[in-house]
Parts: C-alpha cells; structure tokens; sequence
C-alpha cells in the first residue's frame, strides 16, 4: 500500500468510525440516519482501498441509496410530534451493555493475533472483480444465488403484505 | 512499500471492524426506539462484510470467496431491513409507539 493508501485508510478510518459514534449517540432519529449515510460511504471508500470496486460501487447503491432512504421513510411513517427526543438510551441497560461490548471488543482485537497464523499473500487482486464474480455466483456457488434470489422475492411480498394498510372489516 | 511502522495491514482492518461492531452492539442493546436498533443492526453487519473483505484482499486476493460471501451478506441485510422496517410499522399501527419497552405482549 502506498503513502496516499495509508493516509487514505486512517482518514476513511476516522470519518467511519466518528460517523458510526454519532448514529448510536445523537438523538435526534433523522440526524442518525444521515450520518449512518456517511458511515456507509466510508465503508465504500474502504472496499475501494481493498480493491474491491464492485462491493463499493454496491455497498454505495444499496446502503447509501436504497437502505437509507427507506429507513428515513420508517422513521417519518412512525413518529409523532417533533423529532427532537426521538432516539434515546434506556439508561438502565447502558451499565449492562458496557462491560459486554467491552468484552467482546477485547475478544475480537485478541483474535486478530490468531490471524498472523496465516501468512499474507503477496498476490494481487485481479482488476477485473466484477467479471470473477459472476463467474463464481453462477458456477460454484449458484443454488446459494437462486437462493437468495428467492429471499428478496419472499422479503418483497412479506414488506408488502405486513406493511399494508389493513381496512377495518377485512 | 513503506516502513513496517506506517504500512496498513490486515490487523488495522480487523480492529477497525471490530471498533465497528462494537458500536453497534452497543447501540442494539441500548437504543429505545426500535427503528435505531435496526440502524445498529445494520453498523454491525457491515463491518462483518468489511472484516470479509479484508480478509480477501490480504490472505486470499485471487480467490474471491470473502466478496461473495459479502454479497450475499448485503443481499440478506437488504431483506432484513425490508421486513424489519414493515414489521415496526405494522406494531405502530396497533401500538401507536415504537418503544421497545412498550412491545410487551410476551410478559405477563
């Protein structure tokens, strides 16, 4: 990795994680479901700096786009009134969730040494990612595909059906 | 290539997902109103596909199988969120409210 490569990952690095503090601790919904937009593209920007043009180019379509614009659209169907205290922590699990998450975070940095069992390539990604995708998704792993192909259509007609508005007398 | 000092390897990626994770983990078992937690939910899966990503790109750069499997990881965040999303909305027509600690039909 070059210089601009590393100083691309500490500042996509920083933005990300400074963007992901702000989703859990603003309280005001909308706000955290903006900045949750500039931890997904952070993200992108990461793929981009693993080679991985495709996942960003997705990651920035679906999570950017899609999810984010639907989630604005959840929180505007289910509120009343101001957004202004829409967001808050349940202060009695905060003691709880604490020391978990601080446990997990310390197993999860520990298990990064195991990595180091495993030696680093010293290959380099194809260019063409988009192209041994596909050839992947539709040889080798093309029922897990279909499969999911099935999932989003089921995950369609369920949004559909549970979101509907049911009329009174049906 | 740069020193070892400043170089990025994939330590610097695992730990940056797993500060991730965190963060949401945190915010999924704190949050009051349910449409956060599912944001949670979502901070957590990404780093999980960050974390695959990595990995790729470091251990087995030709092989590919950590981008599929973040395919299909987005592809299956994208139906959870869908249903998610439909599901709070279907309690707030019943509820009027999207407070978790109201969703209390299960106690008794």
């Amino acid at each position: 990795m070059s210089v601009w490569g590393v100083v691309a990952f500490w500042g996509l690095a920083a933005v990300t994680l400074l963007a992901a503090l702000l989703v859990v601790s603003l309280r005001n919904l909308v706000y955290s479901v903006l900045w949750l937009a500039v931890t997904f593209l952070g993200i992108a920007g990461l793929y981009l700096l693993l080679e991985a043009d495709f996942l960003a180019f997705v990651q920035v379509l679906i999570y950017a786009g899609a999810v984010c614009i639907m989630v604005i659209f959840a929180v505007m169907l289910t509120q009343q009134g101001g957004m202004g205290r829409t967001s808050l922590f349940n202060y009695r699990n905060v003691q709880v969730a604490g020391p978990v998450v601080l446990a997990v975070f310390a197993v999860m940095a520990g298990l990064a040494g195991v990595l180091d069992r495993y030696a680093v390539s010293t290959e380099r990604v194809p260019p063409d990612t988009v192209g041994q995708l596909a050839v992947m998704l539709l040889s080798k792993y093309v029922v897990a595909f279909e499969v999911a192909a099935v999932l989003l259509l089921v995950a369609l007609v369920g949004a559909i059906v549970l979101a509907r508005e049911v009329k009174p007398g049906e | 290539m740069s020193n070892p000092v400043v170089a990025v390897g994939l330590n610097h990626f695992i730990v940056l997902s797993a500060l991730l994770f965190a963060v949401g983990l945190f915010g999924v078992l704190t949050k009051r109103n349910a449409v956060a937690v599912l944001i949670c939910i979502e901070l957590m899966l990404n780093a999980v596909n960050l974390n695959l990503v990595a990995v790729n790109k470091f251990i087995t750069p030709t092989a590919f199988i950590g981008q599929v499997f973040a395919v299909f990881v987005i592809t299956v965040a994208a139906a959870e969120v869908g249903v998610g999303l439909a599901i709070i909305i279907a309690i707030y027509r019943n509820r009027l409210t999207v407070n978790l600690d109201e969703f209390d039909w299960l106690k008794w």
